[in-house]
């Protein structure tokens, strides 16, 4: 065998451009392949571990404020393991040598000790002593992007008053991996900090003495959470609970499994047509390889060597090229592995991220792609060993060709003998320049995807920040407060326009389907707060009835006209019946709408508020933002357009990266399918080519028969590329549509003329390559001998 | 005629062998009734027009085809009925084949080339004496494309003797040389013939080349027309053409 073996290295060397363009593409989904899984397997370890060794709470409830004798009675309910009443506090913070407004939440823990649930992991420094009211502890990323470090002292406003505090040491929590304030989607650790404080100091501060406002409880194996959330829903409601909820709905946690299971669909989808392009490159490569070393097999068969070890020498090529090809992908993912790892770092703050050995991905990378490998050239070394020595021996029967359907038409008659031969090669090898084809087709769909992702999210935020959320504050009070705060809101320097509008907890129940979220109450004529259609024309309330979200809508299975039951999870708890009136098209959020004196009328108040949206002026914002903390009933400020601009520089950050990357994906597949097809028509039909060459055609009449050809299965592949690209936008947006956000189906000129441009290009430079070959076609050496 | 050689040890023996195969569209009766026999150690030229069945008799002797119909013997083994493993094995232990078109492969060297078969033999010589032996030790370690068109079939020869084989078959062995460079070749066959003592066919479609074999059988649209046994076996230095 050595001497075969040593034939096979001098084939690779010859083949080594083609083998190199095939290896790209292996490379290309091996790397995916390692990334996607060995992301998804170290996101859900390392989330699995923490949550188990800190234990993450599987209930959770707000209320306005309960004794804590309550507590007892909690912990009886049926179904319940533990439970931790606690205060959690809004708060606002200054930080030395910061100027903008940081806000943050602090949680209560027991005085000195670590929590039974949700219990923090102590990064630096300790937990707050027992019986100081002046430590917290702050969350890692916080304590990063501020360089804070235990010790350090903070500013803290609890309830309008300032506090000295110091930092006793720096914690995540599994409440927290993914860190982000409630009402943004991104997190800005500079300007939202979660810190954790002794019970009795917080409860001091922020006026919850010997009482909790949050509930945490973990449940027993075989309870039912429906259950146990109804149960603490009728203990809670007096106390103004607004409805409990399992930890599906901790923002943190969710993100967690979204992004599981987006990371589950790339790990199948991308690999999939990677390694399937690879392996019909793959067999269409050793096709020819065999075609053209059809006398050698006959001869190394007639020196006695059996079909098993001639399958094996061809097999081994092939494994040798997927080596090169799974090596490089391996490198590549290792290599990347660690800015995906550090990409997810920043996201997702795990106290160790749980890395297992990447042996089982790298084999699991190994075993795809040898299988996609096998599959693509099984046929082809089949066709080898098969052919009888002797057989194999006389020159195989000149092509079988017919005339094609273009022959029979008008246009026939016009056409050059050279485009003639073109034509005829393409409809003869039909399935060749099918699979070529969906192959292009499908590197120009990924080149839409995405470019539409990219359009899509900027699309969504437009939409979002400039037809929705049209405020550049957002200002929530700590409960429903007059609507004559509005007018002192107005009055505040640098304060443009003030709107003011009622949030009110609900569930809305419609057959055995429920969603827990909030109905807005909006003024007349918003102005700064839209509501859009489909089609992002604005919306107007007519009252009457309910609006809601058109994903909402889809998920309560609600048609227009039907009424749908709603459970009010604030004050008196009533439960009614509303009619849904009309869907809005928003890319973000659950909410329901009602114009705000219906929702008071519903809420039987006065004309009461739950929060503010301003317009201000930028110059005056640090003051308003001073003055609006002050004033005891703020909750919360949203600095929407502070979000905005974190969103697109995210989005600049990573998106952009994610489409270079695809770029180079998509285009190394395109270029490896037209470069590898070109050059074996090329070497197939040298002698063809020499000969015509010999006749008098010119160089550029000759290379018109391979250029024409590649030109021409480029053509065809745009359409099918667009066709595969937007069904895939399609599956992505359905993939994307979540509660929190939903990525709209809008794909656009550019993303079409955006996929065109890069699958052209990746095939005109396969072209030129292939010119520069033709140029050296020697016309003698390929009229001459047979081999 | 067996008849009339009765001591001698019988190698091969063809009964009635008849090929069909299907080239593109076409149909072609390459052997319609084949009967003969081989000795062993004799030196046997078979001559014929092309399209006279030679090549096809030969690829089936030499186990790389099988026959349609009839049978054919290699001593007790019956080739004709053999299955693909073992003529496989029967190519591998026993024949030698020396091409027209030499049928190098052409990304190993004369060394290699000769090594690829001595790899799976059981009692091979070393490529560089089977080298020696068609007198081209000194560029063993050419490519096929740094080598003559005599050289190469040179080579041929010392691939297809590298295994001490039992039967050599040469495939009009000098159809693509001058004539100078094709007795040179022969001369090479015929020393292998006795130094050996290997059973050796030559297919050819030159005349003279028949004078240098111990029996000529001639082939004629796919059955024996003639054999014909030389009372001298010239050399082939001799000959002319």
């Amino acid at each position: 065998m050595l001497t075969l073996n040593r034939k096979l290295w001098r084939d690779l060397a010859v083949l080594k451009g083609q083998v190199a363009a095939i290896a790209v593409v292996i490379a290309a989904g091996v790397m995916v392949l390692m990334l996607a899984v060995s992301s998804l397997d170290s996101i859900r370890l390392s989330m699995e571990r923490f949550y188990s060794s800190h234990q993450f709470g599987d209930v959770y409830a707000s209320l306005s404020r309960a004794p804590d004798t309550l507590a007892e009675r909690l912990g009886e309910i049926a179904g319940i393991n533990q439970v931790e009443t606690r205060v959690v506090a809004p708060v606002r913070l200054e930080v030395d040598g910061f100027d903008d407004p940081v806000r943050g939440q602090i949680l209560s823990i027991p005085d000195g000790r670590q929590p039974a649930l949700n219990r923090l992991y102590l990064r630096a420094g300790s937990l707050p002593e027992s019986g100081r009211s002046d430590q917290v502890v702050i969350s890692e990323p916080f304590a990063q992007a501020h360089g804070l470090q235990a010790g350090d002292r903070l500013r803290v406003i609890i309830r309008g008053r300032y506090e000295n505090l110091y930092v006793s040491g720096i914690a995540l929590s599994p409440e927290f991996v993914y860190q982000v304030a409630p009402t943004d989607l991104l997190p800005d650790y500079e300007r939202y900090a979660v810190m954790w404080m002794n019970r009795r100091a917080l409860g001091n501060a922020f006026g919850m003495d010997g009482a909790f406002n949050s509930v945490v409880a973990s449940l027993q194996a075989d309870a039912s959470a429906d259950e146990v959330i109804d149960r603490l829903d009728l203990i809670l409601a007096p106390y103004g609970g607004i409805g409990a909820h399992d930890r599906e709905e901790v923002i943190s946690h969710r993100m967690l499994i979204e992004e599981i299971a987006q990371l589950r669909v790339m790990s199948v989808v991308l690999p999939a047509v990677f390694l399937g392009v690879s392996a019909f490159l793959l067999s269409v490569l050793m096709g020819r390889i065999i075609n053209t070393q059809r006398q050698q097999i006959a001869v190394i068969k007639a020196f006695g060597y059996s079909d098993g070890e001639l399958a094996w020498h061809y097999g081994l090529l092939t494994a040798m090229i997927v080596a090169v090809g799974v090596s490089l992908g391996i490198a590549l993912g290792l290599w990347t592995g660690d800015a995906m790892a550090a990409l997810y770092a920043e996201y997702f703050r795990f106290p160790e991220t749980v890395t297992r050995v990447q042996g089982r991905v790298v084999l699991l990378a190994v075993l795809v792609t040898a299988l996609a490998a096998g599959l693509g050239t099984a046929r082809a070394v089949w066709n080898a060993v098969r052919l009888p020595p002797a057989e194999a021996m006389r020159p195989p029967a000149p092509a079988e060709f017919h005339q094609g359907w273009f022959d029979r038409t008008r246009a026939s008659r016009w056409l050059a003998q050279t485009t003639r031969i073109m034509l005829r090669n393409v409809s003869r090898t039909r399935l060749k320049s099918a699979l070529t084809i969906t192959g292009i087709g499908l590197s120009a769909s990924l080149l839409l995807l995405g470019h539409y992702q990219f359009n899509a999210v900027s699309h969504m935020i437009d939409l979002q920040y400039r037809k929705v959320m049209k405020m550049d504050v957002h200002v929530t009070f700590i409960e429903p407060t007059s609507a004559r705060v509005l007018t002192e809101l107005k009055a505040f320097p640098g304060v443009e326009y003030v709107e003011g509008y009622r949030n009110v907890p609900v569930r809305l129940r419609h057959g055995p389907v429920s969603e827990r979220t909030s109905i807005q109450g909006l003024p007349d004529s918003p102005q700064l707060r839209g509501l859009i259609d489909a089609g992002g024309r604005p919306l107007e309330l007519p009252g009457g009835g309910l609006f809601m979200t058109t994903f909402l809508a889809d998920q309560l299975r609600l048609e227009i006209g039907r009424p749908v039951i709603v459970e009010i999870l604030e004050g008196h708890r009533r439960i009614l019946e509303i009619p849904l009136a009309g869907v809005v098209d928003e890319p973000m959020g659950l909410s329901a709408y009602l114009p705000r004196d219906e929702l008071n009328a519903l809420m039987r108040e006065g004309p009461a508020v739950s929060g503010a949206w301003l317009l201000t002026d930028a110059e005056a914002r640090p003051d308003i933002y001073a003055r609006l903390w002050d004033g005891a009933r703020v909750a919360g400020i949203g600095l929407i357009s502070q979000s905005e601009e974190s969103i697109r520089e995210y989005m600049e950050d990573t998106v952009l990266a994610m489409m270079a990357i695809l770029l180079l994906l998509a285009g190394s597949i395109t270029f490896a399918l037209v470069y590898n097809n070109a050059r074996i028509a090329f070497a197939e039909r040298a002698r063809e080519l020499a000969t015509l060459r010999v006749l008098g055609f010119s160089r550029g009449q000759v290379g018109w028969v391979l250029i024409g050809e590649i030109a021409l299965l480029t053509l065809l592949a745009l359409p099918v590329g667009w066709a595969l690209g937007t069904l895939f936008s399609w599956l992505l947006s359905l993939a994307f549509s979540m509660d929190m956000l939903r990525v709209p189906f809008h794909v656009t000129h550019q993303s079409y003329a955006f996929a065109a441009a890069g699958v052209i290009a990746a095939s005109s430079l396969s072209v030129v390559l292939i010119f520069r070959r033709l140029k050296r076609l020697d016309m003698v050496e390929a009229l001459k001998g047979v081999e | 005629m067996a008849a009339a050689l009765p001591d001698k040890d019988i190698v091969f023996s063809a009964q009635g062998v008849t090929k069909v195969y299907h080239m593109g569209e076409v149909t072609i009766h390459a052997l319609r009734g084949v009967d003969l026999e081989m000795y062993a150690g004799e030196l046997v030229v078979f001559l014929g027009a092309s399209g006279s069945g030679k090549s096809t008799l030969l690829n089936i002797m030499g186990g790389l085809d099988a026959a349609t119909e009839g049978t054919l013997r290699y001593r007790d083994q019956e080739l004709s009925r053999a299955s693909d493993r073992q003529l496989t094995a029967f190519r591998r232990d026993h024949v030698g084949f020396v091409f027209q078109f030499y049928n190098m492969i052409p990304s190993l060297t004369a060394r290699e080339n000769v090594a690829i078969v001595t790899d799976i033999a059981r009692n091979p010589m070393s490529p560089e004496q089977a080298l020696e032996l068609v007198g081209l030790a000194e560029r063993m370690d050419h490519f096929p494309s740094q080598l003559s068109g005599g050289e190469q079939q040179r080579v041929a020869i010392a691939r297809a003797v590298a295994k001490r084989p039992a039967v050599l078959m040469c495939d009009e062995p000098t159809g693509a040389l001058d004539s100078k460079t094709g007795i040179r070749v022969l001369q090479v066959i015929r020393h292998i013939n006795e130094e050996l003592g290997t059973t050796t066919a030559v297919i050819t479609h030159n005349e003279v080349i028949g004078s240098m074999a111990d029996r000529v059988i001639r082939l004629k649209d796919g059955r024996v027309d003639d054999i014909h046994i030389n009372s001298r076996r010239a050399d082939p230095a001799d000959l002319a053409w």
